[in-house]
């Protein structure tokens, strides 16, 4: 050990803080979520740990957690720490109608969230936040979806599909190959699906997926509904397989 | 002498309240809203010293909304009630009390039963078919007496109603500018007429 990893707020001589890049390395470690914006939806979509054979899995809370009505949060890392981020956030959210009367935008929210990610990574006697997030939703009085990220660090940034968790990098990279700009409901569904089982290879059983419309409470997708969407993409994947087998016969006669 | 009244029918519970917002002898707003939902089966209806009231009211919504959000469930008008009753109650033994009457109307979604509680500013609270707060009481609860059943349609309570307002506009010595008549059943919070 270095010994510039013991105390959290103290910096290597090269300038890194080493806890945070361990934390970094606690998102990598955590189960994929991905975001992507449609022309007037934003759909988030989680993969689920198996469950064990004796759980509950109707009790067992979600990756996917309701800030307000109107914004949506999805996270990769550690549990535990995303339910007291999320907690925070929920009060924020509650607190600014109390205090300003409107919702909060879905910027202002990031914002708070990241801001507090920030604070664990400057305070003694803590340790910062094992998350990153992907954030949801639409402004109050606008019809613009919107997704932004966090990160252990406290950066935040906007996107129009980002991917965080295990083997993000490989789907972040098919979202850039397949993204197209004003996606209607169901390219978008089928874009986050089909980027999630890039890295999902248990198919529905193992996915989740939040959709948001303007002015709509979030609609979490049925299982069926996934099911069916998942057999849809692994039929056109195997047309295509056969089409491109073919061709390369045809070529070599 | 704001006007807050609620009664409860067979599927619903009907809540009145006054549109006029008064300071000393001056009304200063004809289209005020006193009531609040807290959530989507239970309306607050609230009455008081001014200030106190909104303040309080609006707190009460705020928490019962993040409960919502931590728990992805609708808290019962139960549940409401003795929370707001133990806010009230702490409120009462602090340095400076909220000064706020309220009534609670909701529909029990788990009993898919109506519910009206009476809760005053000393915390005592009530579970009633029929109630009212300050001086509007004294001149439409022997109404009720006479008229209220518990198997009253809505159109009946209604009528009730519209009994008690004409009674209230006849006897209360200041203008109360017309009333808001909202109705509280199993579809949620709806206004059924504003008057003039």
């Amino acid at each position: 050990m270095s010994g510039y990893d013991r105390a959290l707020s103290v910096f290597s001589p090269d300038g890194h803080v080493f806890q945070v890049e361990y934390a970094l390395e606690a998102v990598k470690r955590g189960t994929c979520a991905v975001g992507v914006r449609g022309a007037d939806i934003v759909v988030l979509g989680c993969e689920k740990r198996t469950a064990m054979k004796l759980q509950d899995t109707r009790i067992t809370p979600s990756k996917i957690a309701v800030i307000d009505h109107h914004v949506c949060l999805a996270f990769a890392g550690l549990n535990a720490d995303a339910r007291v981020l999320v907690d925070k956030a929920r009060v924020e959210a509650q607190s600014h109608r109390l205090t300003v009367e409107d919702p909060v935008t879905i910027e202002y929210l990031t914002k708070h969230i990241a801001g507090i990610q920030q604070k664990y990574t400057q305070s003694g006697g803590v340790r910062p936040f094992g998350i990153s997030t992907l954030i949801i939703g639409f402004d109050p009085y606008d019809k613009t979806p919107r997704l932004y990220q966090t990160e252990p660090s406290g950066i935040y940034s906007a996107w129009k599909a980002n991917a965080i968790g295990r083997s993000s990098k490989t789907v972040r990279e098919f979202l850039e190959k397949n993204y197209e700009e004003d996606m209607n409901r169901e390219a978008t569904i089928r874009l986050t699906i089909k980027s999630l089982l890039e890295v999902v290879q248990t198919g529905a059983k193992n996915i989740e997926i939040a959709i948001m419309a303007s002015g709509k409470r979030i609609e979490m997708l049925p299982v069926d509904s996934i099911e069916q969407y998942v057999r849809d993409i692994e039929a056109e994947k195997e047309a295509e397989a056969a089409k491109k087998k073919s061709r390369a016969q045809t070529s070599s006669n | 002498m704001d006007v807050i009244l609620g009664i409860t029918t067979e599927k619903e519970v009907i809540v009145i309240t006054s549109r006029a917002a008064v300071r000393g002898v001056s009304i200063l707003k004809t289209d005020d809203d006193k009531t609040r939902v807290v959530a989507p089966h239970t309306l607050l209806a609230y009455t008081g010293e001014a200030g106190d009231t909104v303040q309080f009211a609006e707190y009460i919504q705020a928490n019962i909304q993040l409960h919502e959000m931590r728990n992805t469930t609708e808290l019962s008008p139960p549940a409401i009630t003795s929370f707001i009753r133990t806010q009230l109650a702490t409120s009462l033994r602090s340095r400076k009390p909220y000064n706020v009457n309220v009534l609670v109307a909701g529909f029990d979604t788990a009993t898919d039963k109506p519910e009206l509680n009476w809760i005053d500013y000393l915390a005592s609270r009530v579970k009633v078919p029929y109630a009212a707060h300050g001086y509007a009481a004294y001149y439409t609860l022997s109404l009720l007496d006479r008229w209220h059943r518990t198997d009253l349609t809505l159109a009946e309570g209604l009528e009730v109603a519209d009994m008690c307002i004409a009674e209230l506009k006849k006897r209360l010595p200041i203008d109360f500018k017309g009333v808001e008549i909202k109705v509280v059943d199993k579809d949620g919070v709806r206004t059924e007429k504003v008057t003039e």
